[in-house]
């Protein structure tokens, strides 16, 4: 027994045969046998234990080993992916692994662009590239997108000097260039990139979009595409993270919210947490929505600079929808009540969306948070008592 | 982005111009445009306009830039203000 494992342990000692080897199969078309026709035979590049990627087209021979080559279009996965991270389903962990690929047919004297390890950020790149020849390196940023890993510090000067090392991208390309996003520059420095690696620095557009007119224009910026801008579509594809980033606090407070409606003059009643539940349950949604998709989509046509500010407006005008909406059944100061709460959440949830715009100051998000989180914890209060209030007057009326 | 404009006179951000060579780093750093070079110094055409990403200062070879980076988010700024108060220990402020 002992001897049987000495000898496999040292048979794994041995030098792994990475190199496929190739041995004549038979041809399975003429065997007529059980189930249906056999699949092509496995690629040279499978390997136990590993799965090809579907973007992953062939692999191209350089000095430092197969670079993985992949496809510009995307395919299916990568749609239903990119919808399932758009839609906050596992948004955490949509990443590849980071080193070196390419796309075309590049030589020594191709670009090289530097992206993140989030598959969105890589896949966009991708497929901004289309019948461009270029390396493109992949930083390992834990998944996180180019612009909020530059803030967070993944996307960083070493980690860049780390996977030119790493890959050993010097035996690649003879040029020294490499060109990175824009946006990464809060976290990479250029000039210590230079002193570490001999590679020189040179910003790329802050969309991928741009991509293909940058390396037309030799390499040089235009300043529109070096400046951020935030439109409709780009705040509409973040209503569902924002809205994603809700849902479950927003469950503890419909209950909550169920057990405050009931309070009345018989202490607790079932039938009130029900019917007033209902109204106050609609109160709260429509001050969500207020301030996780009206004001994102709406947000540059709102009056006033801050966040809470815009929020109030949408979540009060949220709020008399609903008043109007269930008109008889709501009394003043109920009323009263419901505007307060659909304005106190709505301008919580749009001053929390200062975090996924490209022009918010942290100074000037913490001015107004100073001001507006005192203001809307008494809105709340006040809410709450009006709607208990309400409550025991109603009582004495019928 | 002069379409989108946030609370004014909050930056952090502050140029030295004796330091200054004008190299041109921060103006093509900057995704705001906030910075334009001028007889060989750089010069700051919208202060407002400043997000305090930090871009500029990380990337000015002689340090004439200096502002206090961050992410303006309120839920890492909510965070920040629970650590301070020792209400919460965990050191990983999440934001985006
Ligand atoms: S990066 Fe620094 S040295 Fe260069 S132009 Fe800007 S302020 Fe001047
Ligand atoms: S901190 Fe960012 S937004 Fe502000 S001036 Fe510097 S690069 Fe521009």
């Amino acid at each position: 027994m002992k001897d049987h494992l000495d000898e496999s342990g040292a048979s794994f000692g041995k030098e792994p045969r990475l190199q496929p080897i190739f041995i004549s199969q038979p041809d399975p078309s003429e065997e007529v046998c059980c189930g249906p026709p056999a699949g092509p035979p496995s690629g040279p590049f499978e390997k136990p234990g590993y799965k090809l990627l579907g973007f992953v087209d062939s692999f191209l021979q350089t000095q430092a080993g197969p670079v993985p080559k992949v496809k510009t279009r995307p395919g299916l996965s990568d749609v239903i992916g990119t919808v399932a991270v758009r839609l906050g389903i596992g948004r955490n962990d949509y990443k590849i692994a980071p080193g070196l690929y390419c796309i075309g047919d590049p030589d020594d004297s191709s670009p090289v662009m530097v992206t993140a390890n989030y598959k969105l950020s890589f896949d966009t790149l991708r497929k901004d590239l289309e019948e461009v020849s270029a390396w493109v390196l992949v930083l390992d940023t834990r998944g996180i997108n180019v612009w909020c890993a530059a803030g967070k510090g993944t996307f960083s000067t070493d980690e860049v000097i780390r996977l030119i090392k790493l890959t050993h991208l010097d035996t690649i390309v003879k040029h020294r260039n490499l060109i990175l996003p824009q946006l990464s520059a809060t976290g990479v420095s250029a000039t210590r990139v230079k002193k570490a690696s001999g590679f020189s620095v040179i910003w790329g557009p802050v969309r991928t979009n741009d991509i293909k007119l940058f390396l037309k224009n030799g390499l040089k910026a235009e300043k529109s595409w070096r400046t951020v801008t935030f439109s409709f579509v780009e705040r509409f594809v973040l209503v569902p993270v924002e809205l994603s980033l809700v849902i479950k606090s927003a469950l503890w407070i419909l209950l909550a919210v169920l057990i405050i409606s009931g309070i009345g003059p018989g202490i607790f009643s079932i039938s009130s947490s029900i019917s007033r539940g209902f109204i106050a349950a609609m109160a709260l949604l429509s001050g969500i929505l207020a301030g996780a998709v009206a004001v994102p989509l709406f947000l540059p046509w709102i009056p006033f600079r801050a966040f809470s500010v815009k929020g109030a407006i949408m979540g009060i005008i949220a709020g008399l929808v609903v008043v109007f909406a269930l008109m008889e059944e709501i009394q003043l100061v109920s009323t009263i009540g419901i505007l307060l709460l659909t304005a106190a959440v709505s301008s919580y949830l749009a001053m929390n969306f200062t975090g996924a715009t490209p022009f918010t100051s942290p100074s000037g998000v913490e001015k107004e948070m100073r001001k507006a989180i005192p203001l809307q914890a008494a809105a709340i209060l006040i809410g709450i008592s009006a709607w208990v209030i309400d409550s025991f007057i109603n009582k004495g009326i019928t | 982005m002069e379409k989108f404009r946030y609370l004014s006179n909050v930056t952090t951000l502050h140029l030295d111009s004796e330091l200054c060579t004008g190299c041109g780093m921060c103006e093509s750093v900057c995704p705001h445009s906030v910075f334009e070079i001028e007889d060989r110094k750089a010069k700051i055409l919208d202060q407002d306009g400043c997000m305090e990403c930090g871009a500029c200062a990380n990337n000015c070879p002689v340090d004439a830039i200096s502002v206090t980076p961050g992410v303006g988010c309120a839920a890492y700024i909510i965070q920040a203000w629970l650590k301070e108060t020792g209400l919460k220990q965990d050191s990983n402020a999440q934001c985006c």
